[in-house]
């Protein structure tokens, strides 16, 4: 099985994911030695229309794991810059609802 | 830490660095991680470094990127005013964002939403347009969607966060978005009955303080059933921009519906 991709969203610009949970969730992915890809604010990206976000959905047949917000926004969210993330086998992780080992855990494939 | 293992790229609209792992120690990693996307700028943490995708990436030398990350965020700094970019957090990323799963192409936002944030795609279909026009916490356009099709991701509370949509929630928006029942049955007789009132009260006490008082009043109403910020009523356009605003909107929302 290939090794997934994996995308978290440091949400910069507001206080509504935990703070807590994505500091934690950040050092999880840091500590962990793993590539990923890290992202100020994927609504700041999606509203710039920003090029990168659809690099970043990928199409290198490799799962993408989404650490982030609630998975109806952020389909929609790459969806309003052109993006069908799901079509990219993406997998989304709610850092707003969801314990940081949790998340971890699922990003991690663990 | 080697000159080749810190990298910025200018791929997009927001800079990115590159940094190969592991680096350690990692404490000071996570560090210069959380201040570098603070400060609105993207990270990649790779086993190997890429080659440049752009032909604009640029080398920051390892000493910096090593003992400070601040000076790594001056450098990036630096690079985003040379390229013009606007600084991360000037604009709270605040705007609609459509569930077209659950959009039936109504057109009600385009038709409600005075700022222009709404447009007619080609294909005649509702889009977000204007993001940046959006007010900030005002998630007024989503309460009057049927459809619970419109979410502001950085919004508190379900589901116009993006949370799944329940059927309480659909019957809770619905009831909110008769307006008629807000005021207290059949609208137009409501209105045409204050006016009657208000022309025969005038007539017999000019009391512009008093109608200024009602005025708020009913700001205050609907305000409070739109969870409207009061800076975006304060920023509300005159009565008659308003009229033309909605009248340019509906005719926007008929040519559409009638292309669909």
């Amino acid at each position: 099985m290939p090794m997934a991709r994996i995308l978290y969203c440091h949400c910069a610009f507001a206080r509504v994911v935990p703070e807590d949970t994505k500091n934690a969730v950040l050092e999880g992915l840091a500590r962990a030695g793993v590539e990923f890809d890290a992202v100020p604010d994927l609504c700041q990206m999606a509203a710039a229309g920003d090029a990168r976000l659809a690099q970043l959905a990928g199409s290198d047949g490799r799962p993408l794991h989404i650490a982030a917000c609630y998975p109806r926004a952020v389909k929609w969210l790459f969806a309003s810059a052109g993006v069908n993330v799901e079509a990219h086998g993406a997998v989304f992780h709610n850092m707003r609802v969801s314990p940081a080992a949790d998340v971890l855990k699922g990003v991690l494939g663990e | 830490m080697s000159s080749k293992e810190f990298w910025v790229s200018s791929v997009a609209a927001t800079l990115r660095v590159v940094f190969t792992t592991p680096v350690e120690p990692a404490a000071s990693r996570v560090d210069a991680l959380k201040v570098i996307l603070d400060k609105g700028y993207a990270v990649s943490v790779v086993r190997d470094m890429p080659a440049s995708d752009d032909g604009a990436t640029v080398m920051i030398p390892a000493a910096e990127a090593a003992g400070d990350p601040n000076a790594v965020v001056a450098a990036l700094d630096q690079m985003r005013d040379d390229k013009g970019l606007q600084p991360g957090g000037a604009w709270k990323p605040w705007f609609p964002v459509i569930d077209y799963q659950r959009c039936t192409n109504c057109m009600q936002c385009l038709s409600f939403c005075l700022f222009d944030v709404y447009g007619v795609s080609a294909d005649s279909k509702i889009k977000v347009q204007n993001q940046s026009n959006c007010k900030t916490e005002c998630p007024a356009c989503s309460r009057v969607c049927p459809e619970v099709a419109i979410m502001f991701p950085k919004y508190r509370h379900s589901p116009i966060n993006g949370d799944v949509v329940s059927e309480d929630d659909v019957r809770r928006e619905a009831m909110k978005v008769d307006i008629s029942a807000l005021l207290g049955g059949d609208v137009y007789a409501a209105l045409r009955d204050r006016s009657a009132k208000a022309k025969s009260r005038f007539s017999k006490e000019r009391d512009e303080d008093r109608a200024l008082k009602e005025r708020q009043t009913c700001l205050i109403k609907l305000q409070q059933a739109l969870d409207v910020p009061p800076e975006v009523l304060a920023a509300l356009p005159s009565i008659d921009e308003i009229r033309a605003k909605a009248e340019a909107a509906r005719q926007r929302a008929v040519a559409g519906l009638v292309k669909t």
